[in-house]
């Protein structure tokens, strides 16, 4: 999952201190992995230096400063091309996906379009395993088959959210 | 006017078709050329088999465009719709194809028979295809005696005997277990290919799916083309 991304996504809501970026990740995201504070102002540094985000604005207070972070053009259209781009089918690929489906109903964009994009990435891989099996051997009819079964258990994951996309909406708006 | 995508022999433009309250196509889209497998995606109740009907030429739209091989199809008359599906397409569904009292190889030949072609040169051509798709030792049978894998494959068999140019599967190995599933898909796409007929291959399973050359995904009665999308 990109750390990165999925902060620019939630800035994308409005202005959040680094304090209140971490809480909403790990509400949302971070389950039994919360970020560390450092996490969180390195990446925020170096979204920074990237024109990503931009400083709000800076409160002083009786302990460190508190700087408060906005995202900026250039950071809504990286987010924009990061849920566009499907992810390369891979182990434990559901975490990254959920991150982006439910970033992208926080942001009002069409989730049910990143399930598609991805079924489609997904297929592509299955074609080129689907042809290599019937070229094949026993032995390459086996191996593909076994790579084809865990591609399908992403499928059917995809799938279920898809259906469950208006429950998963109402969830996340609350 | 309407036109279709260049080389393409089936295409279907904003096509719309409604029972009572329930919009089955909202503007589908669809092309399809020779010798393409083509796989048409989606959730239960979003349209994937209205839209399959349509493209035969079973059901008429509402409204929108169905062009076969430069020909307009929604203004055909019945009994035209009717000579083109016997001419040009071949079926496979999921259930219930095969008449139970003819032997394997008379269902295979019946396409032929209905024709007008003599028993002996349709039943000729039967198993031929009967031996393509691996079934020929069971042209005695009835369909009764035989497995569901082996009855899809005699069903695939009928549905190609009349070298349709399109071939309409709907769900065509719903009934299968994974390994006859893949069987039936692996003999029916080498077929297909190689008498460059084109395929519309309707399916929820992935791993059917991926016998195709590419997927058109239906939500809500309005179609997405995901190789044009990426």
């Amino acid at each position: 999952m990109s750390i990165g991304h999925t902060l620019l996504g939630i800035l994308e809501s409005g202005p959040r201190h680094g304090y209140d970026l971490k809480r909403a990740f790990d509400e949302k995201f971070g389950h039994d992995r919360p970020l560390h504070y450092g996490q969180v102002y390195s990446t925020m540094s170096r979204l920074l230096k990237n024109g990503l985000v931009e400083v709000d604005g800076i409160e002083a207070g009786g302990g460190p400063e508190r700087k408060r972070y906005a995202i900026t053009d250039a950071g809504i259209t990286d987010v924009e091309q990061w849920l566009a781009t499907p992810q390369k089918p891979e182990e434990y690929l559901q975490s990254a996906l959920y991150t982006k489906v439910v970033l992208a109903l926080l942001t009002h964009r069409d989730a049910a379009d990143i399930l598609d994009t991805q079924r489609s990435e997904h297929l592509r891989s299955m074609r080129i395993l689907t042809d290599r099996k019937r070229k094949g051997d026993l032995a390459d009819q086996l191996i593909c088959d076994h790579a084809l079964f865990h591609l399908e258990a992403d499928l059917r994951w995809l799938e279920l959210t898809a259906a469950r996309l208006d429950k998963l909406r109402e969830a996340v708006a609350r | 006017m309407t036109t279709s995508p260049p080389g393409s022999l089936l295409t279907a433009q904003d096509l719309r078709k409604t029972y009572g309250h329930t919009h089955a196509l909202d503007g589908a889209e669809f092309s399809i050329h020779p010798g393409e497998v083509v796989a048409v995606m989606g959730p239960s109740g979003s349209g994937k088999s209205t839209l399959l009907h349509c493209l035969a030429a079973i059901l008429p739209p509402d409204s929108g465009s169905i062009t076969y091989n430069g020909r307009e199809v929604t203004t055909m008359s019945d009994a035209q719709r009717s000579a083109l599906r016997r001419s040009e397409f071949g079926f496979v569904f999921q259930f219930g194809q095969l008449v139970p009292e003819l032997t394997c190889v008379e269902n295979v030949a019946l396409p032929l028979r209905l024709n007008g072609t003599s028993r002996k040169e349709a039943e000729r051509a039967a198993l031929g295809w009967m031996e393509r798709l691996e079934v020929d030792d069971l042209k005695g049978k009835r369909p009764g005696e035989v497995s569901g894998g082996q009855g899809q494959r005699v069903a695939v068999a009928r549905a190609l005997v009349t070298s349709p140019r399109v071939l309409f599967a709907d769900e065509p190995t719903g009934a299968l277990d994974s390994y006859n599933g893949e069987r039936v898909m692996k003999l029916l796409t080498d077929a297909a290919r190689s008498t460059n007929a084109a395929v519309v291959l309707v399916t929820h399973e992935t791993r059917v799916a991926a016998y195709s050359d590419r997927e058109i995904v239906v939500r809500d009665g309005k179609s997405r083309d995901m190789e044009r999308a990426i």
